[in-house]
């Protein structure tokens, strides 16, 4: 399966902008998520990597391959479009089966595969139903089914599991990590759900305003964001910002901000050092503050609960640190009251450090 | 009358005035129709005058040779023209349906012919025809090409070509317009599908359109079979009978031969014909329609 490879890719619409020169590259039988917020650009890549909005500006290469100028059904690919684009006139068999009937494809085969498909999106009893007469949900199956059925080289999803319920969500998400397993594709994926982009993707990437901010493995970014954005656009809840001042002590250096002084890792403190500046943003994410009254004063941070949410085993803490908030986890059963203040330790090597004016990371 | 019964003839009620009218405008002049095809009605007589013929109009029609011609005639034209302008029409809109600089002006000048008057487009045509000055023949013979006898030999073909010109447009536009409403994103989905030009055409877009092509291919067919103005114009039925369409015949049995009660009847004929074809349509659609639902059925069972 081909590797795909973007470069300077440039969108306007009219005088506006909105993808300012993508370059990214896709290995073979990789599986691509990208992330990003609403308006960013997302399915305007996919668009154009499908062939159906024309580029202003750069290139697109399949195995090395310029394609801008071929037209969607010569790119072999299948997409999940993000407002399902069913055809309306057809039932839910008709449109799954719609490609492969194009391709003159035994009648057995095409059953077959049909079957099996609706079978495993659970969609067998719909199949004599026009999409009118379906849910959201169901629509939602049948764009994925339609992409399903067909063995392109290329698969594109655009957001393919907005509209369903957790755990249809769930079982789907499994589905298409089974099946990314058994056969190797080209996968290109557009979602805003954190756990879908982190348990599928082998890189991800993430994109703002027409940019894009930073690609690399699930854990690359989550361990180590390139800059403020993706620190906190990666990860649930999302983590915290503090703004902090470099401090030399007698052994070693120390972010210190409002209410709390703590000690940082050598090499992260070397790194600040060199900046040659001593206005920082800590972050840190939720999970890396443990609750811990034991806690020495150079690794924990005292916070006062002004709102606890209830989600299970699990509860959010928000809290207060002087003016700032900071989000935490603890236990369900740990019994707190609003208004007490609380110890947390300070996992050292989650300290993230970004630059005041920059937002890069160090 | 309790409260309940007086909701529900609400709707009644302020239906009422307009139902009094259409019974006025629609069916009274039909059904006055339909009484004087009984009856033996010279112009100069009152309707309550004439006498009760029965069938006899009827009957008279069905052996009248001229009549017979004049159904052939109008069954060829109406076949003919909305068949031509259906296939016409329906292909340039998929043509033109893209991005077009001055698309909109070019849909104003593809609407003109409709918005001319029909016995002033009788008139052009007629002109255009002319034996020797109607810019036809004057461009065949200055190419060397043998003159054609249009409104002579060949007048059926000629008032098809002048009524196809005048009415594509209307199907043009409407056919037009059903496309640029089609969901683009569907189509979007069949070009990633492999669906080439064509078979977009015949598998989404055709098919989404269907509805509104039924009905303008209905009210082209109801129109067509009663036009009158442009051939009367044009040739005035002849020459012989060749291009005397039932319309222009009803109006020289009334007319001419003062005949109102055959010419009633003659309507009749035309009515019953138009609503045949209407129904038979809707029929069919239908009929379809539950097929498919019953093939579905059966496949259901099967699977
Ligand atoms: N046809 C268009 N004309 C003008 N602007 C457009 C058009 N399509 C998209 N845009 C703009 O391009 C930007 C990117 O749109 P895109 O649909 O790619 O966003 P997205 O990342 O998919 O967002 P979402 O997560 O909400 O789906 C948006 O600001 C949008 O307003
Ligand atoms: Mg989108």
């Amino acid at each position: 399966m081909p590797k795909i490879r973007l470069e300077g890719l440039v969108k306007r619409f009219g005088t506006v902008e909105v993808l300012h020169s993508i370059d990214l590259t896709m290995a073979e039988n990789e599986f691509t998520v990208l992330v990003g917020p609403s308006g960013c650009g997302k399915s305007t890549t996919l668009r154009m990597l499908a062939g159906l909005d024309t580029l202003s500006a750069g290139e697109i290469y399949i195995d090395e391959k310029p394609v801008s100028h071929l037209e969607p059904k010569d790119r072999d690919l299948a997409m999940v479009f993000q407002d399902y684009a069913l055809y309306p006139h057809m039932n839910v068999a008709r449109n799954m089966s719609f490609a492969l009937r194009l391709q003159k494809r035994p009648k057995d085969e095409i059953d077959t595969k049909v079957r099996d498909v609706a079978k495993m999106l659970g969609l067998t009893e719909f199949l004599n139903r026009k999409p009118g007469e379906l849910s959201g949900g169901q629509r939602q199956r049948v764009a994925m089914g339609r992409a399903l059925t067909r063995d392109s080289s290329t698969f594109l999803f655009d957001e393919p599991l907005s509209n369903l319920d957790a755990k249809l969500r769930g079982q789907m998400r499994a589905e298409l990590a089974l099946m990314r397993q058994r056969v190797k594709k080209n996968m290109v994926y557009v979602t805003h759900d954190q756990i879908e982009a982190m348990t599928l993707a082998d890189k991800i990437v993430v994109m703002r305003g027409g940019y894009i901010q930073q690609e690399g493995s699930p854990e690359e970014l989550f361990k180590r964001p390139a800059n403020k954005f993706v620190a906190g656009f990666l990860g649930s809840p999302p983590m915290n910002f503090l703004d902090v001042t470099l401090e030399e002590g007698a052994d070693g250096f120390f972010a210190r901000g409002d209410g709390f002084r703590i000690a940082l890792g050598a090499e992260l403190a070397e790194r600040a050092r060199r900046k040659g500046q001593s206005e920082f943003v800590m972050g840190i994410r939720p999970s890396d503050l443990n609750y811990d009254a034991q806690a020495p004063d150079d690794a924990a941070m005292d916070l006062r609960v002004s709102i606890s949410e209830y989600i299970g085993a699990q509860s959010v803490l928000i809290c207060k640190c002087g003016e700032a908030t900071v989000t935490v986890e603890i236990k369900s059963e740990t019994p707190i009251a609003l208004g007490d203040v609380l110890r947390f330790a300070v996992r050292m090597e989650g300290v993230h450090l970004f630059d005041k004016t920059t937002e890069e990371a160090l | 009358m309790n409260r309940q019964s007086l909701n529900r003839l609400t709707p009644y009620f302020f239906m009422a005035p307009a139902a009094v009218i259409m019974a006025i405008a629609l069916f009274y002049p039909l059904l006055y129709m339909m009484f004087g095809s009984f009856r033996a009605w010279d112009p100069s007589q009152r309707l309550n005058e004439t006498d009760f013929v029965g069938l006899a109009n009827y009957t008279k029609l069905l052996r009248d040779e001229a009549f017979l011609e004049s159904v052939t005639v109008t069954l060829t034209f109406a076949g003919t023209v909305v068949v031509a302008e259906m296939l016409i029409g329906v292909g340039l809109a998929l043509l033109l349906d893209r991005k077009i600089r001055g698309m909109s002006v070019l849909r104003t000048l593809f609407i003109l012919p409709m918005m001319i008057a029909p016995v002033v487009v009788g008139l052009v045509w007629r002109f255009m025809y002319h034996p020797t000055d109607g810019i036809f023949n004057r461009w065949l013979s200055a190419l060397g090409l043998g003159r054609v006898d249009w409104l002579g030999d060949h007048a059926l073909m000629s008032v098809i070509i002048a009524d196809i010109w005048q009415w594509t447009p209307f199907i043009f536009i409407l056919s037009l317009a059903a496309l640029q409403s089609l969901p683009r994103t569907a189509l979007e989905a069949a070009r990633i599908d492999g669906a080439t030009g064509w078979q977009q055409i015949v598998h989404i877009k055709l098919p989404l359109m269907a509805p509104v092509l039924i009905v303008t291919f209905l009210l082209r067919l109801i129109d067509a079979f009663k036009v009158l103005e442009v051939i009367l114009v044009m040739t005035e039925g002849g020459p012989g009978l060749s291009t005397e369409i039932l319309a222009l015949r009803i109006a020289r049995t009334a007319q001419e031969f003062r005949e109102l009660g055959e010419a009633a009847a003659m309507s009749n004929y035309l009515l019953l014909l138009l609503m045949v074809l209407t129904l038979g349509m809707f029929a069919f659609t239908r009929w379809q329609e539950a097929r498919a639902q019953r093939l579905n059925a059966v496949k259901q069972e099967e699977g």
